[in-house]
C-alpha cells in the first residue's frame, strides 16, 4: 500500500514536471497542417528545417544569448571568486554587512532598475548593444556566484589559509595559488548556473535591446510568430534546439546544481 | 598577527571586493537613486519633454484603479503560487529524502528549472490554448478559454510559475531534511511513534527554518513577476492580468513615461522591502519560539 502510494507519487510528479517537456518535442514533429487534429498521422522533420534554415533569425539570436551568456559567466566568476575569497577568508571590517547587501540584491525586482539603466546605456550609446546587457546580469548573478564561492571557501580548513601566508604568499597570492585550484569544481557549478541564468534572463534583454538583430533566446522565442496563425510546430522546434542543451546539461550535472543551489542554505 | 601583515591583508582586500561592489553599486543603488529623481519628474522621452512635478507622480498613483488591481492581483499571485509551491515541494522533498527513485526523480525536477521562463510560458500556452491544447483537448465536454477571462489567466500563469519553480523550493527543503539528525528519528522510532506523530514532532518543526528560508526566497521572486504573464498574456485581456511589474514595464517601454513609471517601478521596490522585512521577522520569531 505504502509502496503504491510512492510509486503513485513519483509517476504524479514525472507526468507533471517531464509531460509538458515531451509534449513539446512531440509537437515539434507535429506535420504543421494537422496541428488541429488531436493525434499525428506521422512525425515531420519540417519545423525543425523551417527553424533552422529559414528567413526567421535563429541562428542569431542562440549567438547573442552564447556570447551574453558566455561573458556574464566569466565576469561573474572572476569578480565573484575574488569578493567571495575575501568575505570569507579575509578579515576585513563589515564583512558580513557587505555578504548581506550582495545576497539581498537577489531579492531585487529588476523592473526597479530598467527606466534609469536604460537611460544609462542610451547615454553610453550601449543601448541595444549585447555589452550593455552583460553588466546587469553580472549584478543579478553576483549574489549566487558569491553565495555559492563563500559557502565553499569557508568550509575549506583555517589551516590552509594560515599555512599559505607563513610560506610567504600574501592574500592574493594564497586565492591564485592555493584556493582557486582547489575550488575548481565549486567554480564549474557556479560556471553552470550562471550560464543559465544569462542563457534564460528576459526583462532586460527586452527593455535594452530593441533591434531583432539583437533578440537573445527567450525574447526570440516569446515573439516568435507568423501572419495568421501561432507557428506552434515551430515555436516548439525552436524551443527544443535552444533549451534541450541546457536541460542535457543540467541533468548531467544534477547532484552538483542541487549543491550548488542550495548550498548556502543549509550551512547558513 | 603583526600590524603591517594585517594592513597589508585588509588593503587586499578591499582590492578583491571592490569590484563585485562596484558592479552592484552600479546596477543596484545607482538606478534606485536615479529612479527617485525621475520619479519626481514628467518624463516623456519621444517628445523631450522633462520638468520637476514633485509628488504628483505619486499622488496619481493614490487614485490609479490600474495600480490598485495591479497590486491586488501581484498580491494574489504571490500566496497562491507560493502556496501551491509549499505544498507540493513538501512532499516531493519527502519522497526524495527517502531515496525512493532519487536520481529520476531531481532529474525530473531539475528539467523544468532549466527551462527560462519565457520558453516555459509558450509551452504553456500551447498546452492550454483554447482550441487545440492538449490539457483543453482532455477537458469534459467543451474546454473552457482560459486566457479570455482574468482570473483564470493569472491562474495559468500561476500554473507556469509553479511547474517552474517548484523544483527550487524542493531542494531547498530537501536540504533541509538532510541536515535532521538521524538520531532524532531512531529516538522517536524506539518511542514507539507513528509515521505521522514523527512527522509533526520531529520533521516539521526541524524543518521550519527551511520553510522560512524558501517561502521568504519564493514569495519575494513571485511579487517581481513578469516573464511568465508577459508572455503568457501580456497583462490581458483588458489589463486583468497585470500585476506591478507589468504594469510598469509597460508604462516605461510602451508608453514611454519614464516618470509616472519610475515611481511604479519605485513603488514595487518599497513593497518588496516591506515584503522582506515582514517575512524574515516572522523567520526570526518561528527560529526563537
Amino acid at each position: 500500500m505504502r509502496r503504491l502510494g510512492i510509486a503513485f507519487g513519483v509517476a504524479a510528479a514525472l507526468t507533471f514536471f517531464v509531460g509538458p517537456l515531451a509534449w513539446q518535442v512531440l509537437t515539434s514533429l507535429w506535420p504543421e497542417a494537422e496541428l488541429t487534429r488531436a493525434w499525428p498521422s506521422h512525425l515531420s522533420g519540417a519545423a525543425y528545417a523551417r527553424v533552422l534554415l529559414g528567413a526567421q533569425p535563429f541562428w542569431r539570436m542562440m549567438w547573442n544569448s552564447l556570447v551574453v551568456a558566455t561573458a556574464t559567466t566569466l565576469l561573474t566568476l572572476t569578480v565573484g571568486a575574488a569578493a567571495a575569497f575575501a568575505l570569507a577568508r579575509l578579515a576585513l571590517p563589515g564583512r558580513r554587512l557587505m555578504l548581506g547587501g550582495v545576497l539581498a540584491l537577489s531579492m531585487y525586482p529588476p523592473i526597479a532598475t530598467v527606466s534609469p539603466l536604460y537611460l544609462l546605456l542610451r547615454a553610453v550609446g550601449l543601448r541595444d548593444q549585447l555589452a550593455g546587457l552583460v553588466l546587469p546580469y553580472t549584478a543579478f548573478a553576483l549574489p549566487l556566484g558569491i553565495w555559492v564561492l563563500h559557502g565553499f571557501f569557508r568550509q575549506l580548513p583555517d589551516d590552509l589559509y594560515r599555512a599559505a601566508r607563513v610560506d610567504g604568499c600574501s592574500p592574493l597570492q594564497a586565492l591564485w595559488r592555493v584556493f582557486l585550484p582547489l575550488a575548481a569544481p565549486a567554480l564549474a557549478t557556479t560556471a553552470i548556473l550562471v550560464f543559465i541564468f544569462s542563457w534564460n534572463e528576459f526583462l532586460y534583454a527586452v527593455t535594452l535591446m530593441s533591434s531583432q538583430a539583437r533578440r537573445t533566446v527567450p525574447v526570440g522565442i516569446a515573439l516568435l510568430s507568423s501572419e495568421h496563425v501561432e507557428p506552434w510546430a515551430e515555436i516548439a522546434a525552436a524551443s527544443v534546439v535552444s533549451t534541450l542543451p541546457l536541460v542535457l546539461v543540467t541533468v548531467a550535472f544534477q547532484r552538483r546544481i542541487a549543491a550548488g543551489l542550495t548550498g548556502g542554505a543549509v550551512k547558513g | 598577527m603583526s600590524a603591517g601583515l594585517g594592513a597589508d591583508e585588509r588593503r587586499q582586500g578591499w582590492l578583491l571586493v571592490a569590484p563585485a561592489l562596484l558592479v552592484v553599486a552600479a546596477v543596484a543603488l545607482y538606478p534606485i537613486v536615479a529612479g527617485v529623481w525621475l520619479s519626481l519628474h514628467r518624463v516623456i522621452l519621444v517628445f523631450h519633454e522633462q520638468r520637476f512635478v514633485g509628488l504628483d507622480n505619486f499622488a496619481f498613483l493614490l487614485e490609479d484603479q490600474r495600480f490598485h488591481g495591479a497590486l491586488l492581483r501581484t498580491l494574489l499571485f504571490t500566496v497562491v503560487a507560493v502556496a501551491l509551491e509549499l505544498g507540493l515541494a513538501l512532499p516531493l522533498a519527502l519522497l526524495l529524502d527517502r531515496r525512493a527513485a532519487r536520481g529520476l526523480l531531481l532529474a525530473a525536477l531539475l528539467m523544468p528549472w532549466a527551462v527560462p521562463t519565457a520558453v516555459s510560458s509558450r509551452l504553456w500556452a500551447w498546452l492550454l490554448n483554447p482550441d487545440h491544447g492538449v490539457l483543453i483537448r482532455l477537458w469534459p465536454g467543451a474546454g473552457p478559454d482560459l486566457f479570455a477571462e482574468p482570473t483564470l489567466a493569472l491562474l495559468a500563469a500561476v500554473l507556469v510559475d509553479v511547474w517552474k519553480t517548484t523544483p527550487f523550493v524542493t531542494l531547498i527543503l530537501l536540504a533541509g531534511l538532510q541536515a535532521i539528525p538521524q538520531d532524532l528519528y531512531r529516538a522517536a522510532a524506539v518511542d514507539g511513534a507513528t509515521r505521522w506523530q514523527t512527522f509533526r514532532t520531529v520533521t516539521l518543526p526541524l524543518l521550519r527554518p527551511a520553510l522560512a528560508l524558501a517561502l521568504l526566497l519564493r514569495a519575494l521572486d513571485a511579487f517581481r513577476v513578469f516573464d511568465a504573464i508577459w508572455v503568457l498574456t501580456a497583462g490581458g485581456p483588458a489589463n486583468g492580468t497585470e500585476t506591478l511589474s507589468v504594469y510598469a514595464f509597460k508604462t516605461l517601454m510602451r508608453t514611454g513615461d519614464f516618470g509616472y513609471g519610475s515611481a511604479l517601478a519605485l513603488v514595487t521596490f518599497a513593497c518588496s522591502c516591506a515584503l522582506a522585512l515582514l517575512l524574515s521577522r516572522l523567520a526570526r520569531a518561528e527560529a526563537q519560539p
